[in-house]
């Protein structure tokens, strides 16, 4: 269980995460939605202690994983695996060294530096990325694939982190529809077959509430909601949303472009 | 529950491990050969230019035998007046140190602002003309691998004796170092906001400042700061033709056997270079850290 105590993060005069409390059994698949700049990728990142709370406390399975430090800490980052909005993938290596960037937290440091990784370590990349088709491109210098291909290749490097927890940053915010879908689905398959507790920043209502079975909503840094998605009700959205909330329910360009007036001018500035 | 990756069955794996290292051979038979030929290129120039290890080890006390001859005898009971006997032409050389900085400081701000201005176009992804970019190559390596000393020969005799020759050969040779280093900065930039401003109708000239220069700058300002740090070095050596600075001072001492001269000047130099080090040092990390700040 993943319990987060009154974490609070604060960047100069800026807080971005304020007094954020709520606890994931495991298994979960929650989503964080909220207007972009309300904190929740402060709130992934801190999870992960990629940002270092000011204060407050993460909790996992009675580990105190504010309080972690060098080697803990680091293979606390490898069970709790990141995925990015950009991919965060080393562009100028191969797709397979990528994906067993994923094994560094498990593998000595002379080795991984030579690039000697064990049987086993590179058995579960192989497997990772064949699980996603994308064995193919295994020798392929990885800014050379495509978006919906390079987000593949970071859910099997944090797959192969053998994570607890994956906290998943905006992970569909630069892929199309069809990409989404698949980015998406990896992540459920992942929570349903394997146990693996995945947090998830969205910020499209509909595929937050498709896919999770829990929603926080997030505010300004706080926390405001907190619950089954048919819980949130339109008013709920309209508020976490504000302006914004239109644009997020669901209401696409192919609905009917008559239906939508003109914008004043300056709306846009608004 | 069970593992987050189910492993393949082995014969699979072989398969497709095998697959990845077919195509990952060329690459590492490359780096194989290359390294082989790396070493076979040191040996070779070791024995073609008799670099030998032997001589070096019989005469290598000789060097640390001529700077012990040049210190000077300090006790502790006169010790105020041995040093200001060992420094006894401190004022005249803080002048002359002072001249060799202002040398270096002029030098490279001129050089930095050539470097500057010939990197843009020896930089291919800028520029469309591959005649440009070897032309500005070329002129950039003449200005580098010519010594500065050489340069500063030929304009002493142009110029006559003074600091102004020593200037002008530490601007040209600092034009074709950091033009280099300039333009291997501009080649590496991210590619996209160029397409950005050149999408927006800008010409070459705007391309360069406000696609270019705001990527490169930092990078520009550490180079151009070691480059600094380097001239003092090499400024300290331009009085050897006569182009001014501590120079003079110091191959006279050298030539006359003034040993404790050539002790009290060299030190003086490394205490100037070490403290330009740390000036420079705290420039570059304050403009790093307002970088950071944004």
């Amino acid at each position: 269980m993943l319990q987060v105590e009154g974490l609070t993060c604060r960047f100069g005069a800026k807080t971005a995460v304020d007094q954020a409390t709520f606890s994931v059994e495991r298994g979960g698949f929650i989503g964080v939605i909220g207007r972009s700049g309300a904190g929740k990728s402060t709130l992934l990142r801190s999870i992960n202690r990629l940002v270092e709370p000011s204060e407050g406390r993460v909790m996992f399975e009675g580990i105190d994983v504010t309080a972690l430090k060098g080697n803990d800490l680091r293979r606390w980052r490898a069970r709790s695996a990141m995925i990015f909005q950009q991919f965060n993938l080393v562009g100028r290596l191969d797709v397979l060294s990528n994906v067993l960037m994923g094994r560094l937290a498990e593998v000595s440091t002379w080795r991984s530096l030579l690039q000697i990784w064990p049987d086993k370590d590179k058995a579960i990349a192989i497997s990772a990325l064949e699980q996603f088709d994308m064995m193919a491109v295994a020798a392929q210098r990885a800014d050379s694939l495509s978006g919906g291909q390079q987000q593949r290749v970071a859910i099997a490097r944090a797959l192969v982190q053998e994570p607890d927890v994956i906290l998943a940053d905006e992970p569909i915010a630069s892929l199309d529809p069809r990409n989404t879908r698949i980015v998406m689905d990896a992540l459920l398959r992942i929570n349903k077959h394997f146990g693996i507790t995945v947090i998830c920043n969205l910020h499209s209502l509909d595929l937050a509430r498709t896919y999770c079975d829990r929603l926080l909503g997030m505010s300004a840094g706080r926390i405001v909601f907190d619950g089954v998605p048919a819980a949130l009700t339109d008013r709920i959205a309209r508020e976490l949303y504000d302006l914004e909330a239109g644009e997020v329910m669901g209401t696409s360009p192919e609905q009917g472009i008559d239906g939508v007036a003109v914008p004043a001018l300056g709306a846009a500035m608004a | 529950m069970p593992a987050a990756v189910p492993k393949l069955p082995d014969d699979q794996l072989d398969a497709l491990a095998a697959a990845y290292a077919g195509a990952t051979a060329a690459k590492r038979r490359h780096v194989f050969i290359g390294g082989i030929l790396l070493v076979l290129a040191v040996v070779l120039a070791a024995w073609s230019s008799e670099v030998s290890i032997t001589k070096f080890s019989e005469n290598v006390w000789r060097f640390p035998a001529y700077f012990a001859g040049t210190i000077p005898s300090i006790s502790l009971a006169t010790f105020s007046a041995d040093v200001a006997e060992w420094l006894w032409g401190i004022k005249r050389w803080l002048r002359l140190l002072g001249d060799t900085i202002l040398i270096t400081y002029l030098g490279t701000l001129a050089g930095a602002i050539g470097g500057f201005v010939l990197c843009f176009l020896a930089s291919a992804n800028l520029v469309r003309s591959p005649a440009i970019v070897f032309v500005t190559r070329r002129t950039l390596e003449f200005c580098r691998t010519v010594p500065e000393i050489v340069f500063a020969l030929i304009f002493v005799l142009a110029f006559g004796l003074g600091p102004l020759p020593g200037v002008l050969a530490i601007a040209l040779h600092t034009t074709g170092a950091l033009g280099k280093l300039f333009a291997e900065v501009v080649e590496n930039i991210d590619n996209k906001p160029v397409e950005g401003v050149i999408a927006s109708g800008g010409n070459w000239f705007q391309v360069v400042r406000f696609a270019a220069l705001p990527q490169v700058l930092s990078n520009f300002v550490s180079y151009a700061l070691l480059r600094f740090e380097i001239n003092v070095r090499g400024a300290a050596v331009m009085g050897f033709v006569g182009a001014g600075g501590i120079g003079q001072d110091l191959i006279e001492a050298v030539r006359k056997f003034y040993y404790t001269d050539v002790s009290a000047i060299l030190m003086l130099i490394v205490i100037t270079v070490m403290v330009i080090d740390l000036v420079t040092e705290r420039v570059r990390h304050r403009l790093i850290g307002m970088e950071s700040d944004r």
